[in-house]
C-alpha cells in the first residue's frame, strides 16, 4: 500500500514493467484485429486458453467489486446530516456515556464495522442479508445496467463523463488539502525517500504490483479497444502517453492523499498531546494552560523528580505521542477509503460538502472501473451469434446484471467483508500476473520476436526501439516471474493464510485463520482462472491429435 | 470561651468537608481552556456563586427546601482550580446523603454551568456523571430519503431507455415490409403508361441480378 518514499519505486517500476507492457498489449490488439480471445488464438492456436481466462478474472471482478460502490452509495447518503453521523458516538442506554464499542475503537471506527458492515466476529458466522447495504447494492447495480444498457455508444459516452469529473474534485481537494492545517507533515513524509525503505524488497513489490493493476494489464481490455484502432496506428506513442497520464494521475491523487493524511496526523498528535496534558494538570492539580506542549517534556522531568511515586502511579497512562507513528499508520484498501479518510473528513470545517464530494469522485471512480468490467464479460456474449439471436442486448446485460447482483448479496450478509476481503485479495492477482506472463512469452517465443518486430514495422512503418525488444524478451518476464515467487513465498512462509477479523468487545482488529471451507474457495478462485490456459492448450492438443487420427488413414 | 467555640465550629466544619470525606465531591474548574483570554480569576466571590448554586439546586430538593448557603462547605481550594465540597443538613452536623446531591446537581447541571460560562467538560463533578444530549433522531432517517430519491430517478431513467429500445427495434422490423410495399406500387404504374399494358421484365417475381441495376436506374418497358 502507499507508503512514505514510494515515488521512486513507483517511477522506476513505471518505465521497466508498465510502458512496454502496455505497448505489448497494444500492438498485438492492433496487429491482430480481433479480441483478446481471437487475438490469441491467431498468435498460436495453443494459447486460446488465455482470452478465457482473462474473461473469469473479469467475471469474479464484477461480483465483488460493486459492493464497493454500494458502501459509497451508504456514506453519501448519509453525508447530508448534521452532525455526521460517524464523527459522534451514539449514546448508551442510560445516557451517561457512550457506547462501549464505540469507546474503545473510535467513532469511524464503530461507524463503519457496526453501521455499515454489522460485522460478524469471525468469517465462520455468516449472520444474515443486512438490507441496508442490500438496497444500495440493488441501486448501485441499476446505475451499472443504466449505464450498459444501449451497449459501447453509451458506454463511451458515459465514460466521459466518469473519468473527468474526477479531476474536477481532485483539484478541489488539493486546494482544500494543502490549505488543511498539517498538510506539509504528510507531503514531507511523501517526498522524502527513506533509504531502509527502498531496500526492502516489498517496497518495490508493491510498486510494481500497483502500476500492473492500474495500467489494466491482463484483462483483455486492452487488445479488445486497440483491435477498433488503424493499423498504422501509432500505438507506441499511445502507450507511452497512456501510461504517463496514468501515473500523474496517480501521483496527483497520492498528493492529496497524502495532505489529507498529514492533517489527520497531525490532528491525532495534537490531541494525543493535549490527552497527556489534561492527565497531568488533573493528577497533580497544576494551573490550567500552564502546561502546553512546549514545556510538556521539562514539566515531566520536575514532575518525576518532586513527586515521584505519584509520578509512577501515573505513568503507565501516559502516551507517547510521536507524529511519525501517525504518519506511519498505514491502512489497505476497502479501509483507507472508508476509515482514514471519513476521519480526516469529520475534522475539517463544512464536513459535509466534503464528505460528499469525496464519496461522489469514489463512486464516478467504481462506476466507471465496473463499466470496463462489464464490457468484457459483455462483448464475448453478445458477439457469440448462439446467444444475440435469441435475446436482445438489453436482456442479456439485464440478466449479467441480475445474476451479478444476485451473487453479490452474498456480501452483504454479516460476514461478507471477510468474503469480499478474500475476492480481493486472490480473485485477480496471481491469475494476472500468469495472464501477462503467457503473453509476453508467448509474443517473444511462441510467435518469434522478429517476426512480430517487422509486422509492426510492415504495419506502422516503424521500427522497432532496441528497449522495447530488451524489455519484452528480457526484463519484464524475468520482473514477473519474481513477483509470481515472491506471493507464492510469501503464503508458503506464513502458514496457513490469515485475516484481520474485528473483536466488539476490545475494539480492534485481531488476526485469525481462515476456516478450510474459505480455503477451498481461494483454491477454486486460482485454480478457475488459471487452469484455463493449460487446458485451453491441452483442448487444442487433443482436437489436432483426433484431426490428424482422421487425416492419416484417408493420406 | 469563645476561642474554643470558635476552634470546635471550625474543626467540626475540617471534619466535614475533607478530601474523600463521605458524602464530598471534588469539582473541577477548567476557566482558561473554556475562556481563553476572557477568563475571569477564581477567588471568594465565585466561590460565594459556587455555593449559592448547589444551595438553589438543594432547595428544589423536596424536603430540603431550607438550605442556606452557609450550608455548603468549600475545602482544599487549588490552583488547578479544584475543590471538594459537601452540603451539611441545618444542624451542621452531618452532611446530606451523597445520593441526594448527586441527582440534586445533575437535576439543574446546566444553570450551574451557565452561572459560569462553562459546559458539562469544563466544570466537571467528579462521581456526577452528567446526561448527554441525545443526538436529534427525525422519524424517518434522512439517507432513505435520498435513497428512494436517487433510486426512483435511476429506475424512470432505466424504463425509459428500454422502451425507447424496443420501440427502435419494432420500428427497424416495419421498415423493410413497407419498402416492399412501395415498390410494388411504382411498378404498377409503370406497367399502365400510355393506357397500353406493357409488359415489362417480370421484376416482381423474378431475381433481380444487382450487377445490371443501378441506384438510378428504373427499367424502361419495352
Amino acid at each position: 500500500m502507499i507508503k512514505g518514499s514510494f515515488l521512486v519505486p513507483y517511477i522506476i517500476m513505471l518505465v521497466v514493467e508498465g510502458m512496454p507492457l502496455l505497448y505489448l498489449e497494444l500492438a498485438v490488439g492492433q496487429r491482430m484485429r480481433q479480441g483478446s480471445i481471437g487475438a490469441w488464438r491467431t498468435v498460436s492456436p495453443y494459447l486460446s486458453g488465455v482470452g478465457v481466462a482473462s474473461v473469469v478474472v473479469s467475471f469474479f471482478l464484477c461480483m465483488y467489486y460493486n459492493v464497493v460502490n454500494a458502501w459509497a452509495f451508504w456514506y453519501l447518503f448519509h453525508s447530508f446530516q448534521d452532525p455526521l453521523p460517524w464523527s459522534v458516538c451514539p449514546l448508551n442506554g442510560n445516557r451517561t456515556g457512550y457506547i462501549e464499542e464505540c469507546e474503545k475503537a473510535s467513532s469511524t471506527q464503530y461507524f463503519w464495522y457496526r453501521k455499515t458492515l454489522n460485522i460478524s466476529p469471525s468469517i465462520q458466522e455468516s449472520g444474515a442479508v443486512q438490507w441496508e447495504p442490500a438496497l444500495c447494492l440493488i441501486l448501485a447495480w441499476l446505475v451499472v445496467y443504466l449505464c450498459i444498457l444501449r451497449g459501447t455508444e453509451s458506454t463511451g459516452r458515459v465514460v466521459y463523463f466518469t473519468a473527468l469529473l474526477p479531476y474536477c474534485v481532485l483539484i478541489i481537494y488539493l486546494v482544500r488539502g494543502l490549505t488543511l492545517h498539517g498538510a506539509t507533515n504528510g507531503l514531507a513524509y511523501m517526498f522524502t525517500p527513506k533509504m531502509e525503505q527502498l531496500a526492502n524488497p516489498k517496497a518495490w513489490i508493491n510498486a510494481a504490483t500497483q502500476i500492473f493493476f492500474s495500467l489494466g494489464l491482463g484483462f483483455g481490455s486492452l487488445i479488445a479497444f486497440a483491435s477498433y484502432n488503424e493499423p498504422s496506428n501509432n500505438c507506441q506513442k499511445h502507450a507511452i502517453i497512456v501510461s504517463i497520464i496514468n501515473s500523474s494521475t496517480s501521483i496527483f491523487a497520492s498528493i492529496v492523499t497524502f495532505s489529507i493524511y498529514g492533517f489527520k496526523a497531525t490532528f491525532n498528535y495534537e490531541s494525543c498531546l493535549n490527552k497527556v496534558i489534561l492527565l497531568l494538570t488533573n493528577s497533580f492539580d497544576l494551573e490550567d494552560g500552564f502546561l502546553t506542549a512546549n514545556n510538556l517534556e521539562q514539566v515531566k522531568d520536575y514532575l518525576a523528580s518532586a513527586y515521584p511515586s505519584k509520578y509512577s502511579e501515573v505513568f503507565p497512562q501516559i502516551k507517547n505521542c510521536s507524529l511519525e507513528t501517525e504518519l506511519e499508520t498505514a491502512v489497505q484498501g476497502t479501509g483507507l477509503a472508508f476509515i482514514v479518510y471519513t476521519e480526516a473528513i469529520k475534522n475539517m470545517e463544512v464536513s459535509q460538502l466534503w464528505s460528499v464530494l469525496y464519496f461522489f469522485m469514489l463512486l464516478l471512480l467504481g462506476i466507471g472501473s465496473m463499466l470496463g468490467n462489464t464490457a468484457a464479460i459483455l462483448t464475448p456474449l453478445t458477439d457469440s451469434k448462439v446467444i444475440s439471436s435469441y435475446l436482445p442486448k438489453e436482456a442479456i446485460s439485464g440478466l449479467v446484471c441480475l445474476a451479478n447482483c444476485a451473487i453479490g448479496m452474498l456480501f452483504t450478509m454479516e460476514a461478507g467483508s471477510y468474503w469480499f476481503d478474500i475476492f480481493n485479495d486472490y480473485a485477480a492477482t496471481l491469475s494476472l500476473l500468469l495472464i501477462v506472463l503467457a503473453e509476453t512469452v508467448a509474443v517473444c517465443y511462441l510467435y518469434g520476436l522478429s517476426r512480430f518486430e517487422s509486422d509492426l514495422k510492415a504495419m506502422t512503418g516503424r521500427a522497432l526501439n532496441w528497449y522495447w525488444k530488451a524489455m519484452w524478451g528480457g526484463v519484464s518476464p524475468l520482473l514477473i516471474i519474481s513477483l509470481f515467487i515472491f506471493y507464492l513465498s510469501d503464503y508458503i512462509s506464513t502458514g496457513t493464510l490469515r485475516y484481520q477479523a474485528w473483536d466488539a468487545a476490545q475494539g480492534q482488529l485481531v488476526t485469525k485463520d481462515y476456516p478450510p471451507h474459505a480455503l477451498a474457495v481461494i483454491g477454486l478462485l486460482v485454480a478457475a482462472s488459471t487452469m484455463c490456459i493449460p487446458l485451453g492448450a491441452l483442448g487444442t492438443l487433443i482436437t489436432r491429435r483426433l484431426k490428424r487420427g482422421d487425416t492419416a488413414p484417408v493420406a | 470561651m469563645l476561642w474554643l467555640l470558635f476552634f470546635l465550629v471550625t474543626a467540626i466544619h475540617a471534619d466535614l468537608c475533607r478530601p474523600d470525606a463521605e458524602n464530598a465531591f471534588k469539582v473541577r474548574l477548567s476557566i482558561r481552556t473554556a475562556l481563553g483570554d476572557k477568563a475571569y480569576a477564581w477567588d471568594a466571590n465565585e466561590e460565594y456563586l459556587f455555593k449559592a448554586m448547589v444551595a438553589f439546586s438543594m432547595r428544589k430538593v423536596p424536603n430540603r427546601e431550607t438550605t442556606e448557603i452557609s450550608h455548603v462547605l468549600l475545602c482544599n481550594v487549588t490552583q488547578r482550580v479544584s475543590f471538594w465540597f459537601v452540603v451539611t443538613d441545618p444542624s451542621r452536623n452531618h452532611t446530606l446523603p451523597a445520593v441526594e446531591v448527586q441527582s440534586a446537581i445533575r437535576m439543574n447541571r446546566n444553570r450551574i454551568n451557565n452561572a459560569f460560562f462553562l459546559n458539562d467538560q469544563t466544570l466537571e463533578f467528579l462521581r456526577i456523571p452528567s446526561t448527554l444530549a441525545p443526538p436529534t433522531d427525525p422519524s424517518v432517517p434522512i439517507w432513505i430519503i435520498i435513497f428512494g430519491v436517487i433510486f426512483c430517478i435511476v429506475l424512470v431513467a432505466t424504463m425509459l431507455l428500454i422502451i425507447s429500445g424496443i420501440r427502435q427495434h419494432r420500428r427497424k422490423n416495419k421498415g423493410p415490409s413497407e419498402m416492399e410495399d412501395s415498390e410494388d406500387k411504382c411498378e404498377n404504374v409503370i406497367t399502365i403508361e400510355n393506357g397500353i399494358p406493357c409488359d415489362p421484365l417480370d421484376m416482381k417475381g423474378g431475381h433481380i441480378n444487382d450487377a445490371f441495376v443501378t441506384e438510378d436506374e428504373r427499367l424502361t418497358p419495352l
